[in-house]
């Protein structure tokens, strides 16, 4: 039907591919959710997942971190190379999985805790601080890398809850980045966001590519041009078109991509 | 785009200020609907008012009693003289006797008493107040030191001088028997004058222990409460552990099939299960099979924890559910297992909730009299506090509510004013966990 995309992605520029998935299969029950997806998410990249409601672009990012392991009636089948190895081997824990791929999700969803051992939750439990200082030190710094710090820092004290929308999604970013992980996968996280707020998570993802493999799924095909590098369009569980963001929104070579990019499905 | 051609129906034109027929029949049936819900709620609160009046009116009695206080002087002589004689407690009726008549006519309610007079006298605080000889003479055997100096007795007045003065008996309905005659009562009336014989708090009522059958002002309702507290102790400990267990079980870890469904099922339905089952239960596998000692609050806290196992693991159950399954995905997705989301988020979440199920069935269980029935926790007299704590849970006892049936079924009125007076006390703990159930509920309610 068309080549597959990914290979003309990766001779786009020669960045590391984090992610390598081939022949992925997603059924929940009887129902068919993702049909034969394969496609290279790159490190340090931000890929956006675009595509009409329901079309299984959310299933797919809680593949590559197994959130759909808690779902009984999920089946996932095919290969998710990360980083060489397959995550869905019978030797993989998906909590270690967890911790290297982290996620965000479509609500902000604090702990209804402080917003210090929101942070510190994640480190706490990998063991990663081996004292407060340390622990101290990695609250900071994944406040700071969650453009949160300067309007939290004289109130760690107080519950995550009691925090605006944004801010809540801006903590939850940095929740997920505190444990180090590789790959940062969001679910929609600003669709509960007000433009401001999505504005500052916008920017926020964007520095957030330095260090991270970020893929986030969207609804706005103009947060996806705004902040991604590689878009996938994702069509009734295909995956129709992935490569550069630019040639997907200016130039796309199926016609399925062509319409909803310009409104006429959806 | 409508498809509808036909032309539109022609318009009467309706004034807004007046009222269509359709809308005054709703509104008239909204009203009527208010109206039969007020009326539900007041035919309530009317019965509520009235057990609360009835109780109070008919339980309170039973917290004080009549008794006869006497500044008794006992000289040396006289308890040397006591002490010799063959009959030694009659020597001290005698004594206290002719106290009491002297002190009669010092107060001047008496004037030239006879010997017949005193002897009638003497007979006549028998009848009131029981063997008061021996309990004066252990008094003085155990503190020789007051003889000499004004002691004062406090006795407990039998339970018809009681009925007497506090319940309105007539002289005129008034029989005599073999208990109280004719002219005890002028006696009474007399000691009343003179402030020999009162009203005082029962401290036998709060800490005493049941007595024999035919001694209701002896009867008390403190050994019942421990062997209560002992009870609830086995079910807390027991059901608590068991039931958040199993529902975090089946809440967060089981698979949604065919066996755990009637599980579910099964256990919603033992929830209905009255509760002389699960007594008839306890009789048969704790004290048949297992041979548990009969009447120990350790099997009546097993049985009442098979019949509160249910309602709490369903409460716990409705918290758990009611925690917002985003903040199992937060916890999942910073790398949580499910162990830790579970301990370390969904429980504290749920434990309001939790605790609130918990006092209730253990409020339930407090009350609960029929299982109790069948492992002989009712109709036997409790006669001692446990010695040690462990005998608190295996020694036979009774508890609240069973003393409680057991004193209504006895015959003698005065055990009547005892059994309000005990469903006063169960009330009070009732509601005090009520409370304390509210305020844990209020105080650790937290919103997300």
């Amino acid at each position: 039907m068309y080549d597959i995309p990914t290979l003309q992605g990766a001779t786009v520029d020669s960045k590391e591919i984090k992610f390598k998935c081939r022949d992925c299969q997603v059924y929940y029950g009887d129902n068919h959710a993702i049909k034969d997806v394969s496609c290279d998410l790159q490190d340090k990249t931000v890929t956006a997942f675009i595509g009409p409601s329901g079309c299984g672009k959310s299933t797919f990012l809680r593949c590559l971190n197994r959130m759909n392991d808690t779902i009984d009636v999920a089946r996932v089948t095919g290969d998710f190379m990360l980083d060489g190895e397959n995550i869905y081997d019978k030797k993989v824990d998906p909590v270690q999985l967890r911790a290297k791929v982290g996620m965000v999700f479509q609500k902000p969803n604090p702990f209804p805790k402080s917003i210090y051992d929101n942070v510190a939750y994640g480190p706490r439990i990998h063991g990663l601080a081996k004292n407060k200082a340390e622990l101290d030190e990695i609250v900071e710094k994944a406040l700071r890398r969650g453009a949160i710090w300067d309007e939290v820092k004289d109130r760690l004290d107080s519950s995550g809850t009691g925090l605006s929308g944004g801010q809540q999604q801006r903590l939850c970013i940095a929740r997920a980045v505190a444990t180090e992980p590789e790959v940062l996968l969001m679910d929609e996280p600003c669709s509960a966001l007000d433009p401001i707020a999505t504005a500052q998570v916008e920017e926020l993802i964007d520095e957030l590519r330095e260090n991270y493999s970020v893929v986030i799924v969207t609804h706005s095909m103009q947060q996806a041009a705004r902040v991604s590098q590689k878009t996938a369009f994702f069509h009734l569980g295909n995956l129709v078109e992935f490569g550069d963001t630019g040639q997907i929104f200016t130039n796309p070579s199926d016609p399925r991509t062509e319409s909803y990019i310009t409104g006429r499905i959806g | 785009m409508t498809d509808a051609t036909a032309p539109s129906l022609p318009r009467k034109s309706k004034s807004l200020l007046a009222e269509d027929d359709r809308t005054k029949k709703r509104n008239a049936a909204e009203k009527r609907f208010k109206y039969y819900g007020i009326a539900a709620i007041s035919v309530g609160l009317v019965f509520l008012v009235i057990l609360v009046a009835t109780i109070l009116r008919e339980g309170t009695p039973a917290f004080t009693r009549t008794a006869v206080t006497v500044d008794f002087v006992l000289t040396q002589e006289q308890f040397d003289e006591a002490e010799s004689a063959v009959l030694k407690t009659a020597a001290y009726t005698r004594l206290f006797s002719q106290f009491v008549a002297d002190q009669a006519e010092e107060k001047g309610v008496a004037t030239d008493l006879t010997d017949e007079d005193r002897a009638e006298i003497a007979a006549g605080l028998e009848r009131i107040m029981g063997k008061i000889g021996s309990d004066i003479r252990v008094h003085y055997r155990e503190n020789p030191d007051d003889v000499g100096s004004p002691v004062r007795f406090n006795l407990a007045a039998a339970s018809r001088v009681d009925a007497y003065l506090n319940n309105g008996q007539s002289r005129d309905g008034f029989v005599s028997s073999r208990f109280l005659e004719e002219q005890d009562l002028d006696l009474i009336d007399a000691m009343v004058e003179i402030d020999m014989i009162g009203s005082d708090w029962d401290r036998t009522f709060f800490f005493g222990s049941d007595s024999g059958v035919d001694n209701p002002g002896g009867a008390g309702i403190g050994v019942a409460v421990v062997g209560s507290f002992f009870m609830m102790i086995v079910v807390l400990v027991l059901s608590l552990p068991i039931s958040v267990a199993a529902s975090i079980y089946l809440e967060e870890f089981a698979p949604k099939n065919r066996f755990t469904d009637l599980i579910e099922v099964n256990i919603s339905n033992l929830a209905a299960v009255p509760s002389i089952v699960f007594g008839i239960l306890g009789l048969a596998v704790f004290i048949q099979f297992m041979h548990l000692p009969q009447s120990a609050p350790l099997v009546g806290g097993l049985v009442l924890t098979l019949m509160t196992l249910p309602t709490i693991i369903i409460s716990t159950r409705a918290s758990l559910k009611s925690v917002p399954p985003s903040i199992r995905d937060a916890a999942l997705g910073v790398g949580a297992s499910k162990m830790q989301t579970v301990f370390h988020h969904v429980l504290p979440l749920a434990a309001p909730g939790i605790l609130t199920g918990t006092i209730i069935g253990l409020a339930q269980a407090l009350g609960e009299t029929a299982p109790l029935l069948l492992i002989g926790m009712v109709g036997f007299v409790a006669r001692a506090y446990p010695d040690t704590f462990v005998g608190g849970f295996t020694e036979a006892n009774s508890v609240m509510p069973a003393q409680i049936y057991t004193w209504a079924s006895r015959a003698d009125p005065g055990f009547y004013e005892k059994a309000w007076g005990g469903i006063i006390i169960l009330l009070v703990f009732l509601l005090t966990m009520n409370i304390i159930a509210i305020i844990l509920r209020r105080r650790f309610e937290r919103r997300w």
